[in-house]
């Protein structure tokens, strides 16, 4: 699927789209992004007004609502120079179905459209491929092994994936190792786990006997919502394994106490 | 008669296949097997050269559809030159009269078939038995199933479902075999067994892989070796084919009868690979005697020129059925119709009807696996993107589903209506619990809820000590 060209983000403001996930559940995670990205030298603004990217309402078929929502961040987005947002999911709505939400006709909110597609980049993405940064010359306080959980929107939506392995493979103290099925969808797939529940669940289970049979103590994943949907999978489990958001990984060797 | 549509029951079929575990290890199993084969075939000489190949076949039946109706008329034409009796089939109670007027005209009794989706979506086997022909399916899943009195759970993989214990006793059953867990044995027993029905059968059946238009061959793939003695023992030959499988050249029929195999079971070629090319000649040693080809259509001219209309370059592979997470969860059969998976989760609710089938668009995570596999590249995805947006506009929504998320749009659209919404989340929770109202319910029902924070983002963000642009913490050997 090509996605729109576009410009290098090098010396940009960036705006934080920190996703509503994140804003209400995992704020933190939101900070380890913040943190991370001024590390590296970045500007950060976040801009006040929002709230969702619509993709609830665009994959449950209720696009009326989703162009709604989707005018809204338009709205709120409408001075931002790059978006970048810690999720492959969100990434993947602004940039393959928002052109896909609006038509020429429908004149600027399609050219917003289109504009919001080229300028919004996904953390790992944004770091590797966008600034050219795998080595963020940082070392955790201690010795851990990771392995990743490829999200899908990011992996088979934007191609990612080797992006959060770089940066994990260059991390001081992190050992990076294997996940079976790490492509393979944990389940969530957003309204149809409560669709869905015991297909959803189903799914989730063969994740969690794989991520218990890894040899990784943390699963690293770019999506807190498929993070969500694992976690609590493991912890009904009595699993002691868990889930965490690579932003947060990252941060850790910052020294904050994030992860 | 064809097969009761059974879509609507989506979610308690698939229950029951949740709770079957011979049916989830031999899926599972099945699934994943062909999964990998694939991807060891496919890109054998290289991701480029594999994605390459997929894109090529793309192009070929893309090219196909754009031309269909010039293509279904040079088709026939060459078709009859090879020698081939033409019919056309709008739906499938015409398809099966022609079958039926055709074994009359022959007087056929015994009828020999090699795999064919498209009879399972006509129900000819049906149709025929009720006329008191005997219908003898040979490929050795299909032979399988119908002894078994079921129907195909996977594309290629007819009785993927089934354990070889559950095989074995099938054979006992039905044939007397000795009981035997050795695969070979078993074969070996259902080889002794066809042989009979293929040497004195009056009539074949065969589907069509492919159908060629410059040359009027059908293409013809298969293991077993089973469709060649159906199509060239009999008396009488009838191919039942889709308008849908027409390819232009010989090139192309090329192209995609190496993607087919690789994606389906990872092989380069399947066993037999066969052009037809119409009745035995004179100086031909076999062959069948009368050879007609059946064009059905079948709702398919209805998919034609839509928003779907790509949904027609499919080639029957079975790998996105194998790829996807939720068919190996299940298998086919819960889909409630002749198609399972991805694929059947698109094609079912075109063919029967949204409305008989509106679980099947929601039966999918959107994890983009069909999409990455298929090997002429339908964007599965999206075309269950619009169904579930085809759902909304008929009416066809789960109840209560219309207000919350016109609720949900009036809350998203403001950033005061969103905080107020994170604080009664919060404060929702702190009541009730891990007790979550409504179809969220259901998300308690598997996992755990993690705790909404006690600030959101937003107010982290306001409370954070003001930092200046840190250009100077951009350090060397970062950039």
């Amino acid at each position: 699927m090509a996605l729109p060209a576009r410009e290098s983000p090098i010396g940009k403001r960036v705006s934080l789209f920190v996703t509503c996930i994140v804003d209400m559940i995992y704020p933190n995670t939101g900070m380890s992004v913040v943190d991370i990205l001024e590390h590296v030298g970045v500007e950060v603004d976040f801009p006040p007004d929002q709230t969702c990217c619509a993709q609830p309402a665009f994959n449950a078929g209720y696009r009326a609502e989703a162009r709604t929502v989707a005018k809204h961040f338009f709205k709120a987005f409408k001075d931002a120079e790059v978006i970048v947002t810690p999720s492959g999911s969100c990434a993947a709505m602004v940039r393959h179905e928002y052109p896909h939400l609006f038509t020429p006709e429908d004149g600027e909110p399609y050219e917003q459209a289109q504009r919001m597609a080229s300028i919004t980049w996904e953390f790992s993405e944004f770091l590797v491929e966008g600034l050219g940064i795998a080595n963020l010359d940082l070392t955790l306080p201690e010795k851990r092994s990771f392995a990743i959980h490829d999200a899908c929107h990011g992996l088979r939506g934007l191609g990612l994936g080797g992006a959060s392995r770089d940066l994990i493979s260059h991390l001081g103290n992190a050992e990076l190792t294997e996940l079976n099925e790490c492509e393979v969808c944990c389940g969530f797939g957003g309204l149809f786990s409560v669709k869905m529940p015991d297909i959803s669940n189903a799914m989730l289970q063969n994740k969690i006997d794989n991520i218990n049979a890894s040899a990784a103590d943390t699963i690293v994943t770019g999506d807190v919502s498929c993070l969500t949907q694992m976690n609590g999978g493991l912890s009904r489990k009595k699993s002691g394994k868990r889930v965490v958001h690579l932003a947060d990984v990252l941060a850790q060797a910052l020294g904050g106490e994030r992860a | 008669m064809t097969l009761e549509v059974q879509s609507n029951d989506f979610i308690a079929l698939a229950d029951i296949a949740l709770h079957n575990d011979d049916l989830q290890h031999a899926i599972g199993e099945g699934t994943r097997t062909a999964y990998y084969r694939r991807l060891d075939t496919m890109f054998a000489h290289g991701d480029e050269h594999g994605e390459f190949m997929r894109q090529q076949a793309a192009e070929a039946k893309r090219r196909a559809l754009r031309e269909l109706p010039d293509l279904l008329e040079k088709a026939e034409r060459n078709l009859k030159k090879n020698g081939y009796q033409v019919e056309w089939a709008e739906d499938a109670a015409q398809a099966n009269q022609l079958v039926l007027d055709i074994a009359r005209r022959h007087q056929a009794h015994t009828v020999t078939k090699s795999k064919s989706m498209l009879t399972e979506e006509l129900g000819t086997n049906s149709a025929m038995e009720a006329a008191g022909l005997r219908v003898v399916e040979t490929d050795l899943g299909e032979y399988i199933i119908q002894l078994a009195g079921e129907t195909p759970s996977h594309i290629v993989g007819p009785v993927m479902h089934k354990t070889k214990a559950e095989i074995r006793d099938v054979f006992v059953r039905e044939l007397d075999m000795a009981p035997t867990d050795n695969a070979e044995e078993m074969v070996a027993f259902a080889r002794r067994m066809l042989r009979d029905d293929f040497l004195n059968a009056d009539m074949g059946i065969s589907g069509g892989n492919f159908l060629i238009a410059e040359t009027g061959s059908i293409g013809l793939v298969m293991n077993e070796g089973n469709g060649r003695m159906c199509t060239s023992l009999p008396r009488v030959h009838i191919a039942l084919i889709g308008i849908e499988k027409i390819v232009d050249t010989v090139e192309d029929y090329a192209t995609l009868t190496q993607v087919l195999p690789s994606s389906s079971t990872g092989q380069k070629m399947t066993v037999y690979t066969n052009i037809l090319n119409g009745p035995g000649r004179a100086d031909e040693g076999d062959g069948p005697e009368q050879a007609y080809v059946i064009l059905v259509d079948n709702g398919r001219s209805d998919i034609y020129a839509t928003k779907y209309t790509e949904v027609l370059s499919c080639i029957r592979c079975g790998a996105c059925q194998n790829a996807c997470p939720v068919y190996r969860t299940m298998g086919g059969h819960a889909y409630g119709w002749v198609y399972g998976g991805p694929i059947g989760a698109v094609l079912t609710p075109l063919f029967v009807g949204l409305e008989k089938a509106t679980p099947l668009p929601h039966a999918s995570s959107l994890c983009g696996s069909c999409k990455q596999v298929c090997p002429v590249d339908i964007d599965l995805p999206r075309m269950l993107l619009d169904l579930r947006w085809d759902l909304v506009r008929e009416g066809e929504s789960q109840a209560g589903w219309d207000a919350a998320m016109k609720m949900w749009a009036i809350g998203m659209t403001s950033p005061a209506r969103f905080a107020l919404g994170g604080k009664a989340a919060r404060a929702g929770q702190a009541i009730m619990g891990d007790y979550m109202p409504g179809p969220l319910g259901n998300w308690s029902k598997h996992r755990d809820f993690p705790d909404f924070a006690p600030k959101p983002f937003r107010q982290l963000w306001k409370e954070r000590a003001p930092t200046l642009y840190p250009a100077t913490k951009m350090r060397e050997g970062l950039s």
